[in-house]
């Protein structure tokens, strides 16, 4: 049997897929064709069947590619893709793995919105530090968009269920076609000059790239962008981004959800104020309850309690005190007795009556003692005198003149010797009774004298 | 600016709200006599029973439409069968 003749169907699969990838044609091909079956996988790819009028080819985006598109890719859109044509083995496919996609017949204004954005962008018309918050609490909502379709009908119904509190203005524009952007530029401009509304909403429900064109024209972009008024931008569903989207202070996703961030829930509110009441009421009880708790414990205090017994006990503390005074009191003093008694002792032991008396004694025996000596010495001198008055008598010149002696003056002067006269002279002769005047004749030196 | 005016007569929820919670607050952090936490939360219950009947006594606004000549008419959704 010629079994070897026949290959697997991995084999065949894989020699076929190796004739496309050795294909430099397939591996790099530009193709023009309309979508349809769009599948958005869950994880982000996208599969997709590319048509024309007489073939199809199954092709497929992963969403490292599709991410970076600036468009939604919708059934019915012509497009142009870059990529490259391989084998799905487990199904034997053939497939359009897709890298690159553009509208078809559009590129032109694609060309024009990359060149619109950068140009923005540099003028910082996107910078995050020009936009503004939103208001917490809205009461004027302005809304620019048409006065038909979804959107408006979103929009309004959005904010009177979650928040009746608010007053929608509409300013209707039309929001496609060649009015369409001087209209919404125009009726910003109205809303920044009626200053009357706190934040507007500017936006339209879903449609063709070409529907949503007029959110990507510069006049829309600059009107959003000087707007005093705080502006969330809502163009067509969430995949749709314009130039407007960039240029707004929010974007929302849709009309539905640019309403929900215009407004808070009516419920919310409800349960803000709740909750602040709850608090007031929790943080007024809590200070009642330490206050009244802050009074009771000065109640029960035992001073509070029971005066009576706190004077009873200051008296006690009194007596104590006097008591204790008392006995310090009697302490000193009898100490300080014991000192008098001591320094009392020591003072008649030195008293001076006996020095006074001994003094007295011996006053006594010196006055004795004084008398008897002065007696002794008056005595003595007594005699002493005795004798001097016999030895005085004895030497009396009248004693000698009356045993014959005289005495001779002359001039009053005593006469002791032969020179002291001159003959011719007068002398006095003094004898026991009188007194001789007597004339000098002659002298003679007694020859024995020397 | 009709609401404008409407704001000088009477303080708006957001400003009773904001009072509301600057009381609360000084409530909270208790530092203030009780004579004074008296008043502040008798105050505060005021102004939030204010805050509940300005949600709950809601006066159906008029919606309104404004065109390009600055014309104001009253406009209301047709709701869709």
């Amino acid at each position: 049997m010629e079994q070897d003749r026949y290959l697997s169907i991995t084999a065949l699969t894989r020699y076929i897929k190796r004739q496309f990838d050795r294909d430099t044609v397939l591996n790099d091909v530009w193709v023009r064709g309309e979508l349809s079956n769009v599948k958005l996988h869950s994880r982000g790819h996208m599969y997709f069947t590319l048509k024309d009028e007489r073939s199809r080819i199954q092709s497929v985006m992963f969403s490292s590619h599709n991410s970076k598109l600036a468009f939604r890719p919708e059934n019915g859109m012509k497009v142009l893709v870059r990529g490259e044509v391989t084998v799905y083995e487990p199904y034997g496919q053939y497939q359009l793995y897709a890298k690159e996609m553009q509208p078809d017949g559009i590129g032109n204004l694609f060309l024009a919105f990359e060149e619109l954005k950068k140009k923005l962008e540099r003028e910082g018309i996107f910078s995050s530090e020009r936009k503004k918050p939103l208001p917490v609490f809205p009461v004027e909502i302005g809304v620019v968009t048409s006065k038909t379709g979804a959107a408006v009908r979103d929009i309004f119904t959005t904010i009177k269920r979650r928040y009746p509190l608010a007053r929608i203005t509409l300013f209707p524009v039309y929001v496609q076609g060649e009015l369409a952007s001087e209209s919404i530029a125009k009726a910003i401009k109205q809303a920044n000059e009626l200053r009357m509304h706190d934040v507007l909403i500017v936006g339209r429900g879903g449609g063709s790239i070409e529907d949503l064109w007029p959110f990507n024209e510069e006049i829309v972009a600059r009107s959003i962008f000087h707007s005093e008024i705080p502006i969330i931008s809502a163009v067509g569903h969430e995949t749709d981004v314009t130039i407007a989207d960039f240029a707004a202070d929010v974007r929302a996703a849709t009309p539905t959800a640019a309403a929900e961030l215009a407004v808070p829930h009516v419920l919310e509110l409800n349960e803000r104020v709740n909750e602040r009441k709850a608090r007031l009421i929790r943080a007024i009880a809590a200070r009642l309850d330490a206050e009244r708790e802050k009074l009771a414990r000065l109640q029960k205090s035992y001073a509070f309690r029971y005066p009576a017994q706190l004077i009873r006990q200051k008296n006690q503390e009194l007596d104590r005190l006097i008591e204790r005074l008392t006995r310090e009191a009697k302490l000193q003093l009898n100490q300080k007795y014991e000192q008098w008694r001591n320094i009392n002792k020591s003072i008649h032991r030195h008293h001076p009556e006996k020095l006074i008396i001994q003094g007295k004694e011996r006053r006594k025996q010196l006055t004795k003692r004084l008398a008897r000596e002065m007696q002794q010495l008056t005595n003595r001198k007594k005699m002493l005198y005795q004798q001097s008055i016999s030895k005085l008598d004895a030497l009396s010149p009248l004693k000698v003149m009356d045993r014959g002696y005289s005495l001779v003056t002359k001039d009053d002067v005593v006469v002791k010797s032969v020179y002291d006269v001159n003959p011719g002279d007068m002398i006095q002769v003094n004898v026991k009774d009188g007194l001789l005047d007597c004339h000098v004749w002659g002298l003679e030196e007694s020859k024995n004298e020397p | 600016m009709s609401h404008d005016l409407d704001t000088e007569k009477q303080p708006s929820f957001e400003e009773e709200m904001e009072e509301l919670e600057t009381i609360v607050e000084q409530l909270e952090n208790g530092d203030v006599a009780l004579e004074e936490a008296i008043h502040l939360f008798q105050k505060g219950m005021k102004l939030s029973k204010s805050c509940h009947d300005k949600l709950k006594a809601v006066e159906e606004k008029i919606d309104q439409m404004i065109d390009e000549e600055g014309e104001i008419m009253p406009f209301t959704i047709q709701e869709e069968e």
